[in-house]
Parts: structure tokens; sequence; C-alpha cells
């Protein structure tokens, strides 16, 4: 293990554009306005900010503590982290979530940032030019089924997946200065690219109107997204999607911030650079994020159409086709900004998931930069290779939802009562406020130290027992009349035992659909091994780190937590 | 657009970017910590 002094963050901007980067995601621009839309319009930003000043900002400020104060005893990952912070030994293995999930998570996720890259490049020869919208979303259809090649370029989703994770591992190779970097130049850009975009949603009007949609108007995309409707703040449904929504557009739970927050210097403040870069990522989600897709949507396919396919899909399966009614230039400059602000938001985020890695493997196997950023590459081509091959089999869906839901949830969870209620509110106060350039108000003490968790615990148990069609009222009505509580198929419980799947196959009669769903199922199960295989093989690394550290302590300086 | 979403969208983006204009002054504007001069200051307690 390495007791050198490590590297550190070249400038206090930097990290905190490293660290918004890090929160700034595709998410921003797609999730949260079409969670907002579905869950009451204008009346979400309440529970939304509410939530954000309740359960976002004390886990951020939670994070950084915590990082800081592994990164003092040269502890850069989360599973050293966590056990400087406890004397049990469970604490180090459960710290292998912030190790896993960044895996994990980046095997899929540099694949969506690979169609963004390849959406730029077929922006810019034009690819799009006089398709209709039937054939750009045919488009993507074919994109993502890897046997179909609509360039000539053979695999072509393939090639620019390893492209993208090329970039980021190359980036990864420069160590904090490459991150700092990328995300001095990401950020701008996406904020140069975003405002361009969002002024045009925001002025667009009526002049999208056409013959096929007369009606048409960007103001009513708008007052579809802002227009309260307070009756939905008394749906328990409301505010779990708002937690969920704040939970992860601020990328907490994963492990990055700790990573990041443990260069920071001894002595330097976290509480103010936290806000700062939460702030950040706010800015991007509610001022630009709600300004672009749906009222540009809106503006040119009318809000019926919003209504009925607001989702994740619209930016690569709509947007293409709206931008390219502004002229033969402008929707090259449009399809450049857009996926070039979706590709600076994902390689800002996808960089943070190395970072755990490296360090951890630094700290306590002696590795390199290069070493550390190109076996991390390599592992996550391996782990998202099937993510690609098999997209369409539902692996990716699997990744996303164990590595990059529920792990979250779990981890973010037991962090707060790590933090809170076993290192101590009194120390983590203490810390939270060393070296601190912002005046925390004192009720935060009581919000991190209860509040938060019960959020957060709410969060969870709202996953685990979803029930049947997310309606929480006809849940509790049915519970407190004795009709007992009928699961959804996406609660966890359910999920977990593929309940859905096995469903649709029970109804299935047709001989092609009977096998697809097996297929699926088999993949999903495919997914799970390959999850569970990293997981344990990381809590083996731990277990021999562990060891290593044992064998190397002194015991009378007890700077180590000498338990395996 | 009607008024109150109107009002609710520029009431919510405005203090969000107050805000954050806000707390990047004031990242820029405190003066930098001088680096610790001691060992007992690199200390990690």
């Amino acid at each position: 293990m390495s007791t050198n002094q490590t590297e550190s963050w070249g400038s206090r901007v930097g990290l905190i554009l490293a660290m918004a980067g890090n929160a700034v995601g595709l998410g921003n621009f797609l999730r949260f306005p079409v969670q907002a839309v579905n869950n009451g319009g204008g009346a979400f930003i309440i529970p939304y900010l509410v939530c954000f000043l309740l359960m976002g900002i004390p886990l951020l400020w939670i994070e950084w503590s915590m990082g800081r104060f592994g990164g003092r005893s040269n502890n850069h990952s989360t599973p050293f982290i966590l056990d400087s912070m406890s004397k049990k030994a469970f604490w180090k293995y459960f710290g292998v979530f912030g190790i896993f999930t960044n895996i994990a998570v980046a095997s899929y996720y540099c694949y969506i940032e690979s169609w963004t890259m390849s959406y730029v490049w077929h922006s810019l020869i034009g690819t799009f030019d006089g398709m209709t919208q039937v054939q750009v979303a045919d488009f993507f259809s074919k994109y993502v089924d890897i046997d179909k090649s609509l360039t000539g370029i053979p695999y072509e989703a393939v090639v620019f997946y390893v492209l993208c994770l090329l970039l980021n591992t190359y980036i990864l190779s420069r160590g904090l200065a490459g991150v700092e970097k990328a995300a001095k130049i990401g950020i701008p850009m996406l904020l140069i690219f975003g405002g361009f975009l969002a002024f045009r949603g925001l002025t667009l009007g009526t002049s999208g109107a056409s013959a096929e949609v007369p009606g048409a108007s960007a103001w009513d995309g708008l007052n579809f997204l802002w227009t309260p409707q307070y009756s939905s703040l008394s749906d328990p449904k409301v505010w779990l999607a708002a937690a969920g929504q704040i939970f992860f557009t601020l990328s907490v739970g994963m492990g990055t911030i700790h990573c990041y927050a443990a260069y920071v210097k001894s002595k330097d403040d976290v509480a103010l650079n936290a806000v700062s870069a939460g702030f950040t990522n706010e800015f991007v989600e509610v001022v630009l994020g709600s300004s672009i897709v749906i009222p540009i949507a809106a503006g040119y396919l009318g809000l019926d159409w919003v209504k009925e396919n607001a989702g994740f899909g619209m930016a690569f399966q709509t947007m293409p086709f709206l931008f390219e009614k502004w002229g033969p230039i402008l929707s090259v400059v449009a399809g450049v900004m857009w996926f070039g602000l979706l590709f600076f938001a994902g390689i800002t985020s996808s960089l943070a998931m190395g970072t755990p890695w490296m360090g951890f493997m630094r700290d306590e196997f002696g590795w390199g930069r290069l070493k550390g950023a190109w076996s991390f590459g390599g592992i996550v081509l391996m782990l998202g290779l099937p993510t690609v091959i098999f997209f369409e089999h539902g692996v990716f869906d699997e990744y996303d939802y164990w590595a990059g839901t529920v792990s979250l949830v779990v981890f973010a969870l037991a962090e707060s009562i790590l933090f809170a209620w076993i290192f101590g509110i009194d120390k983590g106060w203490k810390e939270l406020l060393s070296g601190s350039d912002l005046q925390v108000p004192m009720v935060y003490k009581f919000i991190i130290k209860y509040i938060t968790p019960l959020m957060l615990l709410l969060v969870f148990l709202g996953a685990l027992f979803t029930p049947v069609g997310n309606d929480w009222t006809g849940a509790f009505q049915s519970l407190f009349s004795g009709g007992g509580w009928s699961l959804d198929n996406a609660s966890i419980f359910k999920t977990i035992a593929n309940s859905g799947l096995h469903e649709q196959l029970a109804a299935a009669t047709d001989p092609t659909e009977v096998a697809r769903l097996k297929d699926r199922l088999f993949y999903t199960n495919f997914a799970r091994i390959l999850l569970c295989i990293t997981f344990f093989g990381l809590a083996l690394l731990v277990y021999v780190a562990s060891v290593r550290r044992m064998r190397t302590s002194t015991p009378s300086t007890g700077l180590r937590n000498s338990n395996p | 657009m009607n008024s109150s979403a109107l009002i609710l969208m520029v009431v919510t983006q405005l203090a969000v970017t107050v805000v954050t204009v806000y707390f990047f002054y004031r990242v820029l504007n405190t003066p930098s910590r001088p680096e610790p001069d001691s060992y007992t200051d690199n200390d990690p307690n």
C-alpha cells in the first residue's frame, strides 16, 4: 500500500467543476423534465426543492466530509474511507459498493456516451438530412442492433463504444489533472450549448406549427411543465419521484464524491464547495434541462405527442428530426450542440467513475496512473460489451437497475447512518465545519442526523414495496381496509423473482414471443451473475488489501484499522 | 403561457440562478488558505 502523499486538485474552481461534471449527466436534460411532466407539472418543483434541501445538500456534505476525512489517512476509495470511520470490519466490505457501482455504471453509461459521440458525427455528416420522424427513430433502433451497419462501418455501435472508452481511459491516465482539464473544458461548453438550445426552446413560441400539427406551440410545453397542480402534493408517488430525482441527479451514493473529496487538502473547505457543485447541477437541470426537450418537442409536434412520448428516447429518436426544421446550417449546429452537450455531460460523469478504482489500486497495491486507468478501461470493456452486444436482450437495463439504481440507494442510506450515528453526528459536524468558508445553519445538524436517513429509508422502502401501478394512496386504503398490499412487478422483491417476465411468459402463446421472453430471462440472469462476480471480485481485493495492511501496519501508530 | 406557470418558472429559475451565482462568487472571492507549514498541521487529528 502507498503511504506517500498523493496528487491533489490544481485549483478550487477545477475541483468544483469536476464535482459538478460528475453530477451533471444526461438525466439533467432527459430525466428531470419527464419526471416533472409525469408528477404534477410545476407542483413537482416544490417536493423536488424540498428534497434537494433536506436530502441532497446533506448527502453532499456527508460525502464531501467523509472523503476529506478518509483522504487525511491516504484513503481514496470508499472501502477504507468507511473503514477509517468505524472499527467494524463490515464497513470496509460495504464500501465495495463505492467501487463496484462506478465500474458497473461506467460499463453501460459509456455506451450511452458513445451514442452521443456517434450522433455528433452523424449530425456533422448530415445523416439525418431529409429523414422523416419515423426514419430518425428507426435509425436509433438499427444503431443499437449491432448486426446492422448504417454507414458502412461494421459493428458501428461497438466501434464507437470502444473509441469512447479509449478516450475516457486516456484522460484518466493523465490523473486528476486530466480530469480537471476535461471538466474545465466540458462544463463551460455544456453551458454554452445548453444556453443556446434553451434560448431556442424559450423563444420558439408558435413558429414551429405546421400543416400536420397546426396547433403546435412551445408555450404549451412550458405550460404543461410549469403549471402547478397542487393536488399532486398529497400524493406519496410524487414525493418519492422527487426524492429519486434529487438522488440520481446529484450522483450521490456512488462513491465518486468521496473519492474526489479525498484529494482535497486537509484544511480546505468542503461545505461551500459542496453546495456550489450541487447548485451548479441544479442550474443545469432546472434552468437548462427544463427549457430544451419539452418546449422544442411541443413546439413542433404538439403537446399531445409530448404527453404520449415523453421519455429518454426523445433525445436520440426525436431531436435530430426537429433540428432538421431549423434549416441546413442551423440543424447541423443544433445537432452538434445537443449531442455535444450530452457528450460533455456524460464524459465528465464517466471520468469520475474511474477514479475510485484507480485510487483504491494506488493506495493498496501501489499501481500508477497508467496501470490504474488501463485496468479500469479493460474491466469496463469486459463488463460493458455484453450491454452493447445484448442491448436488446435487457442486459443494459439490468445493469442500470441494480448498479445504477438500487446500489445507490442502499449505499447512501448506509453511509448516512454511518456518518450520523456510528461515526457520530458531533464528530461529523465538526468535520464538516473544519476549514469551512460557509456558515452552515445549525438546523442541518438535526437534518443530517434524523431527516436525511429517514428520507433515504423511505426511498428505499418505496422501491422495495412499490405497490401495483405505483398507486400509494390506493395501496394504503387497501391495506387499512384489510385488502392487503399488492406489490408491483417493478418493486425490488418482484424484480428479483423476475415476476414480470414470468407473467409475460405464462401469458404468451406465440412461439416467437415465448422464445424472445426466454432469451430475455436468460440474459437477465446472465447480467446479474456478471454483476455478482464483479462485486465479489472487488470484495476479495479488499480482503487482500486488508491482510496487506495488517501485515505492514505498526500497532503503535494506530493509524490503520488492522481488522481484516 | 398562463400566468401561474410563468410566475413559477421565472421565480424558480431566477432563484436557482441567483443562488448558484452567489456561491460561485463566494468561491472565487474567498482568499485561499496558506499551506500548512508544519508536520503537525498535516496530521490527521
